[in-house]
């Protein structure tokens, strides 16, 4: 970590009088293993570093990046960014993050141990969870992959104007995807578990998740087209929270790209939904000590019981926007920093899943999407993914569906949310998950 | 990059604990990169990095390290943790003799680093003035240009040694239109395996209006219809349909796991007698061609399915070791930090007898795609899905109003079958970058215009 350190301290050090320099310095050791057929496929195991240089000088702002931490790539990597910098439009709002006084949270992110873990022992987890699934169901067809994967990642980020701060965090996961045939029919499913320490995985319930979600769509049809009330699985609900979080980006606000621009302080959504943005949640997996300019990271309301509260914003945007950094830049070191949320969640509710079906009594189930990236577009809102998922009917799931598309607009899926559910799990992604009642959705089907 | 004893080393160091194979990898990439949007020039950057990933085979595993340590003891180092991970039974000393592959990199007219960064940033402000000059309702404009130069060798422990450089540059148009209706986006992107000469082809102009227009045309779309019926595809604009309901299919990991639907069915018929689907990697100048794969191999021209029967797969050299065939050049990596893994690189269904005109007067009820988004497959069912960036009503045969966007799914054999037309007028389409297993690489794709009977269209209109 010291290492990392001196390494931007030395750049740092040769900034020129009146320009300001930022260097973002990144290392990460990773393992990762592929089992298949009870034999190890492939492993891999390797340690990368980078650094990224941003200056600004009169208000131009160049950056440049390096997969490398030798010394003569540092200097040209400099050389570069200040060369950028004068081809840039001057921007008055321009700048590097300066210290805000938020005190960075000592978070219990890294535990020694994932370098302790033998690799026969890594290995292992994945040949049990491969079994584990064949062992699930007799309809198990076949495990495509079963994989163990860790990581460590340590960052730095050193700038001239007072910034000086670090970051480490471990994490490991486990996950499997199968495929389910009963007759002419074949299914698909995956399952994983996340943690920080290999012995925190969940092997068992990785491997029920992929089996159930395979077999439970064998003999699944195309239902009819029709308006609906679905609910979302907590998988489906955290990736719609993905793109609810772009829409309350800064950035996207003062480039007039976001459908709420105008709206803050509104009603945006039904009065039950209250969604914050918190990376200093240790369940969360994305969670880290501080933002991708060494800010501190802090827990952010987003919408209030239904109300819109605030945007994120980096540095730059909170600048133009008149306000203050809420800690959400959000970059790698290869990148200058974006604007984003970093750890969203919905506050739950009171019912399991069980009882809101209940409660929603005719309906579809949810269970998977597909094409989100290329259906949804969150400057219009219009919303459209293909689906699958089980028929709600007697307020207990039915038989299941396939091969049909799900549409509406995030604006009226939000102001449609009928019920929050209390299964609240935290995923490997930006968001967490738990059951979500939406009315008033398009199924198109046969 | 690496000196040719130096290789000869480390592979035989990869080789000690008995593996079969072993193989080096070294890349060398740099890029520059510009970005435009909101009026003001935000950013230039620059990149470099540069490395090597060594894999050593022994019987069904594969070891694999990656450093971007290339002096002799960062690689030996790299190739003892490979070789520890993959140890095979007998072990010692083997020495390999390198053979040279002789591979032409693709032709380049101007270099991309020898152009003045002030040039790049004209193309930028060019574009941002022609998006704004197309009409009153555009809000928003922002551009990106980019360029890379990715020198790779590769050497294996069968004495292949081949090397390629290639150059990729590459412009984008994003705009976004407001009206009554509230937002709707447009995008155009030309990306070539060439250098600054792209810009002799395209002026940024037409591709910043046409991003506007088709912006400002969805401001007055109505919602997409919801339900099956035919759809008419334009030249060039929906290659990425044939990307994901086959070509994913017909990769040999899917197959050889049994996870495609295709697996086993070489030689049957599996698509209507009008289609022809082919991958290749040597289409001069296309965004995912390339003078070897990132295994060695010479990139080639394969036909997948020839009029409606299924002729081959898409090999990487350990799937076809293990099948015991030859490859096909479609062992790709993302960079020196990937294993390699079946992909492919230009994909398209060939040019058939129909006029597009008469494609479109045939078809009574139905929906026009000009340009098809992004897509997704999976390759055990078939089932995939993409979405529609530019689509019209087609009603008593004429294309007429426009629509919001909205996602297609299908079935990819299901589809494969339904195609009744293909039309003369073959177009390649916009670069894209296919995800697989979380590596990206350069792909392209074509179609000249054709008809499906049916797909199901995810709008919300009744």
């Amino acid at each position: 970590m010291s290492e990392l350190l001196d390494i931007a301290d030395r750049v740092i050090g040769s900034a020129r009088p009146g320009e300001q320099v930022e260097v973002v310095v990144g290392r990460s050791t990773s393992t990762e293993v592929r089992v298949y057929g009870g034999e190890v496929e492939q492993f891999a195991s390797a340690t990368s570093a980078g650094i990224g240089v941003r200056v600004v000088s009169g208000h131009r702002q160049g950056f440049a990046h390096a997969g490398t931490l030798d010394d003569d790539v540092l200097a040209e990597t400099l050389a570069e960014a200040r060369d950028n910098a004068t081809f840039a439009t001057d921007d008055e709002w321009l700048g590097l993050a300066e210290p805000d006084g938020v005190p960075v949270p000592e978070l219990d992110l890294y535990r020694p141990g994932v370098d302790a873990v033998a690799t026969e022992d890594k290995i292992q987890l994945a040949i049990d969870l491969e079994r584990a699934v064949r062992a699930a169901d007799r309809r198990i067809a076949g495990v495509d992959a079963a994989d163990y994967a860790d990581g460590v990642s340590e960052g730095v980020v050193v700038t001239t104007t007072g910034i000086r701060t670090v970051s480490r965090d471990a994490n490991c996961y486990v996950s499997v995807s199968c495929v389910a045939s009963d007759g002419d029919d074949t299914q698909t499913g995956f399952g994983f578990s996340v943690g920080r320490l290999p012995s925190e995985l969940d092997v068992e319930a990785a491997a029920a998740d992929a089996s159930d979600r395979a077999t439970r769509l064998l003999g699944a049809t195309k239902p009819s087209s029709g308006r609906v009330t679905v609910v979302l699985d907590p998988y489906v609900t955290a990736q719609f929270l993905g793109i609810i979080g772009s829409i309350l980006s800064g950035e996207a606000v003062l480039k007039g790209r976001s459908l709420f621009a105008e709206r803050l302080g509104e009603e945006v959504a039904a009065p039950v939904l209250t969604l914050v943005d918190d990376p200093t949640n240790t369940l969360a997996y994305t969670a880290s000590e501080t933002d991708g300019e060494g800010l501190a990271s802090r827990r952010n309301v987003l919408i209030d019981g239904g109300r819109l509260e605030r945007f994120v914003h980096n540095a730059y945007t909170a600048r133009r926007a008149g306000t203050t950094s809420t800690g959400n830049a959000v970059r790698g070191f290869a990148s200058t920093p974006g604007v984003g949320c970093r750890a969203l969640s919905l506050a739950p509710g009171a019912k399991d899943q069980a009882a809101l079906l209940a409660d929603v009594g005719e309906g579809v189930l949810i269970s998977s999407v597909s094409g989100l990236h290329s259906g949804v577009n969150p400057v219009s809102g219009d919303f459209s993914t293909g689906a699958q998922g089980l028929c709600i009917a007697g307020g207990e799931l039915g038989a299941p569906l396939r091969e049909f598309t799900i549409a509406s607009t995030l604006q009226r899926m939000l102001a449609e949310v009928a019920a929050v559910g209390s299964d609240l799990e935290w995923l490997p992604m930006r968001a967490a998950g738990l059951s979500l009642v939406v009315r008033d959705v398009t199924v198109s089907g046969s | 990059m690496i000196e040719e004893p130096l290789v000869a080393t480390v592979l035989d160091a990869a080789l000690r604990t008995g593996g079969d194979f072993a193989e080096v990898f070294v890349e060398d990439r740099r890029s520059s990169s510009g970005r435009l949007d909101d009026g003001r020039i935000e950013e230039l950057g620059s990149g470099r990095s540069r490395g090597a990933g060594i894999r050593v085979v022994a019987g069904e595993t594969t070891g694999f390290a990656h450093t971007a340590d290339l002096s002799e003891p960062g690689l030996l180092a790299a190739a003892a943790a490979a070789a520890a991970a993959a140890r095979g039974g007998g072990g010692g000393v083997r020495t390999v003799d390198l053979d040279r592959v002789e591979a032409s990199p693709q032709p380049i007219g101007t270099r991309p680093e020898e152009v003045a960064k002030a040039t790049k940033v004209e193309l930028l402000r060019r574009a941002d003035e022609a998006a704004r000059a197309a009409g009153d309702g555009v809000r928003q404009v922002s551009a990106s240009y980019g360029d890379s130069r990715r020198r790779i060798l590769v050497a294996n422990s069968d004495g292949l040694l081949a090397a390629d450089d290639q150059t990729r540059t590459l412009f984008v148009v994003g705009v976004v239109a407001s009206g009554d209706t509230g937002m709707q986006t447009g995008r155009r992107s030309v990306g070539h395996t060439t250098g600054f000469e792209l810009f002799d082809r395209y002026q940024v102009e037409d591709l910043a209006r046409e991003a506007a227009d088709q912006a400002l045309t969805k401001l007055r779309a109505r919602p997409a219809p919801s339900g099956a019926l035919p759809v008419v595809i334009g030249p060039g604009g929906g290659g990425v349909l044939f990307h994901e309901a086959c070509g994913h299919g017909l990769e040999a990991d899917h197959v050889q796991k049994d996870v495609s639907v295709f697996a086993g069915r070489v030689g049957e018929r599996v698509a209507s007698p009008l289609v022809s689907i082919v991958d290749d990697g040597t289409l001069a100048g296309e965004w995912g061609t390339v003078a070897i794969d990132d295994e060695g191999t010479p990139a080639g021209r394969n036909v997948l399915i020839e009029d409606g029967v299924l002729t081959d797969y898409l090999w990487d050299r350990l799937r076809a070791d293990k099948a015991g065939r030859a490859v096909s050049g479609n062992g790709r990596r993302q960079s020196y930090q990937h294993l390699p893994m079946v992909r492919m690189t230009n994909t398209y269904l060939t040019a058939g007898d129909s006029d597009p005109d008469d494609i479109v007067a045939d078809t009574p009820d139905g929906i026009y795609v000009a340009h098809l988004g992004g897509g997704q497959v999976n390759t055990a069912t078939g089932d995939f899905v993409f979405g529609m960036t530019e689509a019209y009503l087609i009603e008593d045969g004429r294309i007429t109003e426009p629509l919001r966007e909205g996602n297609l799914i299908g079935n990819g054999p299901k589809v494969l079958e339904l195609i009744d037309a293909v039309g003369n007028d073959f177009a390649m389409g916009p670069p894209g970058t296919c995800g697989k297993d979380g590596q990206g690489v350069p792909v392209g794709d074509g179609v000249p215009s054709l008809r499906v009977t049916e797909l199901t269209v995810g709008g919300t209109a009744a």
